[in-house]
């Protein structure tokens, strides 16, 4: 680890750091402002969701939310934070050491007397911190919104930390899985479509998971695996998910270590 | 010892050809050039030696350390300035000095601004808003500020007018005359011919001839261009002229050899125009090597 390079990086993503925390902060407040509203009007909703297909209430993971407790609520809008988080953390990684190749720095950075792997675990420390910090952001909002929100409404609130805790695994997922893509295509050109593809399409991918029942797609897409609503209702992890889950990420880890040892930089042309 | 010793050296990105079985060494001290046209593989050569880029086939040391399993060490001692510099557009340029310098030992403030004023440098302004030159003296002035041992300049004068030229020719020859060695790649012979001791040449990946710059300049030809009345093609027959073209008043031809010959016969003539210059690299390998 070079620390020079760890504070480079984090300076250069403070501004989006601030702009992801504050945004997701914001998300989280806003929507669970209206839990009030909701819950009251529980019984009219849950007739209302029971009109429309039970397909696609699976889509949105409607089916086994209960809007009317505090954290069936929270775990409705908690899929929207995810799915911000996802792209955040896809976009850090696709751009991990291909944002220094596409705008031609990697040649500065690489003739220094570093290492590869050095450089690497540099890099990531740092996207590890800057998504920490936007994780301890959620965590702050979170349980604010909660507070002042929750009226006289009791929860309980280590599921609730079960369900925060979940962040970290899933932003290391996007991280590594980002990463090890840049790697592995011939060259990022752009970072923000392949973030969002990578964002979206896991999120599809699980939405689809509940449209067609019982495919195996859960076994893909961490949406499946760290389940806000399955969460919540069975008070735990799925934890055979969790561990496919880390799996990948170590071996995307591994692979990407591998890749980037052996790379050629490419020239300028 | 050899500063640089390449044996054998290979690359081949995918199938295609980077450079083909080159092999030389560079010793403490010399300024070593490496010249050659667009794409025959000089940036490639360099790029292997900073393992930017990993060899096919061959092997290549630096200070005596292989250069893929000893990067870091070896690059401790190397100062390298790119062809085309590109830096953090958002950075300043004394905030991209600053990293730079951090990571080497050693407090290298005051050698920064040592360089920066003499290339006239202005360390306030952002990357983003400098000229391509302003961007090579940012390059020059990192690729030294550390005091390195060698010296990769790869075309390293594009981009900088006649008199940062000259500074940064004398630049280059006050680091050597401390014992720095320089590897010095161009595409321009007189530039080449004016720092160098000894040269390369290399062609389609391949290194074609290696010689001392006296030799190569013994054997160069120079580029005759004349016109004068009365001019044929029967006069200008000198032993030493190839390559003689002649149309209306006008006759371009190569000579290589004592160039007072030329002139001596000039002088008889009534010359209206003529242009004695330095063949480029292309005809040179044209006529030096068939």
């Amino acid at each position: 680890m070079n620390a020079n390079i760890y504070r480079h990086e984090l300076r250069s993503r403070l501004r989006s750091i601030l702009t992801w925390s504050l945004g997701v902060a914001a998300l989280v407040v806003f929507y669970f402002s209206f839990f009030a509203v909701f819950a009251d009007q529980a019984e009219l909703l849950n007739d209302m969701m029971d009109r429309f297909p039970p397909e696609m209430r699976a889509a949105f993971g409607m089916d086994k939310m209960d809007l009317s407790t505090v954290l069936g609520y929270f775990a409705f809008i908690f899929l929207f934070v995810q799915l911000c988080l996802a792209i955040q953390a896809s976009n850090y990684g696709f751009g991990l050491v291909s944002i220094e190749e596409s705008e031609l720095t990697a040649d500065f950075l690489l003739s220094k007397p570093v290492s590869r792997t050095q450089v690497v675990t540099s890099k990531l420390l740092a996207a590890i911190s800057s998504l920490t910090l936007t994780n301890l952001v959620v965590w702050v909002a979170s349980f604010t919104a909660i507070t002042l929100f929750r009226g006289d409404r009791e929860y309980q609130a280590g599921t609730l930390l079960l369900l925060l805790l979940s962040i970290v695994i899933f932003q290391l997922f996007f991280l590594s899985l980002g990463l090890v893509i840049s790697l592995l295509v011939k060259r990022v050109r752009s970072v923000t479509p392949y973030a969002l593809g990578l964002g979206f399409g896991a999120y599809v991918l699980s939405a689809f998971s509940g449209l067609l029942g019982d495919v195996k797609l859960e076994l893909i897409t961490p949406f499946k695996h760290l389940d806000a609503a399955a969460i919540v209702e069975s008070a735990s992890y799925d934890t055979p998910l969790v561990l496919l889950n880390v799996a990948v990420t170590v071996l995307a880890l591994a692979a990407s270590y591998w890749l980037y040892v052996r790379r050629d930089i490419p020239a300028v042309s | 010892m050899s500063i640089i010793a390449v044996s054998g050296l290979t690359k081949y990105y995918g199938k295609a050809r980077g450079i083909v079985d080159v092999s030389f060494n560079v010793d403490e001290g010399e300024i070593f050039g490496f010249i050659g046209p667009n794409g025959a593989g000089k940036s490639t050569t360099i790029r292997l030696l900073l393992s930017l880029i990993h060899p096919s086939g061959g092997s290549a040391t630096v200070f005596g350390k292989d250069v893929v399993t000893h990067g870091p060490e070896i690059r401790r001692d190397i100062g390298y300035l790119p062809s085309e510099v590109y830096y953090y557009e958002g950075m300043k340029v004394i905030d991209l000095l600053k990293y730079s310098a951090s990571f080497y030992d050693g407090d290298r403030t005051q050698r920064m601004r040592e360089l920066s004023d003499v290339m006239e440098l202005d360390l306030n302004r952002r990357i983003s808003d400098l000229s391509y030159g302003n961007k090579k003296k940012v390059g020059i002035v990192q690729g030294l500020l550390h005091g390195p041992k060698l010296l990769f300049l790869d075309e390293p004068t594009a981009g900088l007018d006649p008199l940062m030229q000259r500074k940064f020719f004398n630049l280059i020859r006050e680091e050597n005359a401390r014992g720095v060695t320089v590897f010095f790649s161009s595409h321009i012979l007189g530039e080449v011919q004016r720092l160098c001791t000894r040269v390369g040449i290399i062609r389609e990946g391949r290194l074609v001839e290696i010689s001392a710059i006296r030799t190569l300049q013994q054997n160069n030809y120079k580029k005759v261009r004349v016109a004068a009345d009365g001019l044929s093609a029967a006069g200008l027959d000198l032993p030493g002229v190839t390559n003689l073209q002649t149309e209306d008043s006008t006759a371009s031809f190569f000579f290589k050899g004592d160039i007072n010959a030329v002139l001596h016969k000039l002088s008889s003539l009534h010359v209206s125009d003529v242009i004695i210059e330095e063949p480029t690299l292309e005809e040179i390998f044209m006529h030096y090597y068939e």
